[in-house]
């Protein structure tokens, strides 16, 4: 028996980023700015992005929205009351959505072409882990952290916190009775992610709501 | 949580590489995995186990070798490796510093096989 080595040098999920490549070729040449909002669950995801989505409708533009759960289709018909088209991935215990989820959903979309969006977000499974290791060919990856989750929770997730292109947080209408700790929870997110922009935003009151659509119209006016 | 999915990629990967070297038997899979790639080592190892059996690769080896997060700093305008995850500063200068150089990686980096003696080189593929 003799042995060799072989060098691979190869990436475990080349062909997630592969197609996650593709799709962000598509989307470019399709002139639609797509985000990736990841959290854990019970941050607000969804609530925030419904009221995002209605408020870009009411500007006149154009946008939809994938939503990734392990189960049930609640958050698709929670989204589809702003009016805006929303399609559910189910993913069926898989803790993560990947480009090929994506590029899937993407097909036989009643209505929806890429062509015709301004914007088109996917709203992950909510998890802080997983999702940091898998590109779906987004242009902003948006993280989440709400008032009531803990001001470290940047320091305790750098992985995710640290791939992030903007950072949101969510409920600050309930900030004082949670006794969130604003400054602190502001370091925490800029020393794991120096210089990231940060949102302070209610889904609820619509706080901080215009300073984050007049950054996404900002960011599709650079594609 | 998703370590069964990145282990399963592995598989699929090596077994395709191994593929050019008709007789060999895997030994060692190793690997080059940044500190900020969440992955959970023990995680991967026993995922390692469940996706390897019944299948050509079972019984090999997973060797994990981390990588420490290296950060460039642009007031020192030197990369540095940075200790822990839990803060972006250069060491040298205290400066907080975005630009990461590495801790991202997750790939296979070289796999270990055992072949019988006398067996052909492989037909090397020119394009």
């Amino acid at each position: 028996m003799t042995t060799r080595i072989v060098e691979l040098r190869r990436g475990i999920l080349k062909k997630n980023d592969e197609l996650a490549a593709g799709l962000r070729q598509q989307f470019t040449s399709a002139g639609v700015l797509v985000l990736n909002l990841v959290s854990s669950p019970g941050t607000g995801k969804t609530a925030f992005l419904e009221r995002t989505l209605r408020e870009l409708r009411a500007r006149g533009a154009q946008a939809a929205a994938l939503v990734g759960d392990l189960e049930t289709d609640n958050d698709a018909r929670r989204l589809a009351a702003s009016g805006a088209p929303v399609r559910q991935i189910n993913t069926h215990g898989i803790c993560h959505l990947d480009a090929a989820m994506i590029a899937s959903h993407l097909e036989g979309w009643e209505g929806v072409s890429l062509a015709g969006l301004n914007y088109l977000f996917i709203e992950n499974v909510g998890n802080l882990v997983c999702p940091s290791s898998y590109d779906l060919g987004e242009r902003i990856r948006v993280v989440l952290l709400s008032v009531t989750e803990g001001e470290d929770k940047p320091l305790k997730y750098p992985g995710l916190f640290n791939s992030a292109d903007a950072a949101v947080i969510t409920k600050i209408d309930i900030a004082e009775p949670c006794g969130f700790d604003r400054e602190l929870a502001l370091r925490n997110v800029n020393e794991i992610r120096p210089g990231i922009r940060i949102f302070e935003t209610s889904a609820k009151t619509g706080t901080g709501m215009d300073v984050w659509l007049n950054y996404l119209a900002e960011q599709a006016g650079k594609a | 949580m998703h370590e069964l999915s990145i282990a399963a990629s592995i598989v699929e990967s090596v077994i395709e590489s191994a593929a050019a070297y008709p007789g060999a038997r895997v030994k060692e899979v190793r690997l080059r995995v940044g500190a900020l790639a969440s992955v959970v080592e023990d995680s991967l190892q026993f995922c390692w186990e469940l996706a390897t059996q019944d299948s050509p690769l079972a019984g090999a080896a997973l060797v994990i070798h981390v990588l420490p997060v290296i950060v460039h700093c642009d007031a020192c305008r030197a990369d540095t490796e940075i200790a822990g995850v839990q803060s972006f500063r250069c060491p040298k200068c205290g400066e907080l510093a975005a630009d990461l150089r590495q801790g991202r990686e997750l790939e296979i980096a070289s796999i270990e096989l055992e072949e019988p003696d006398k067996i052909e080189e492989p037909v090397e593929e020119h394009v």
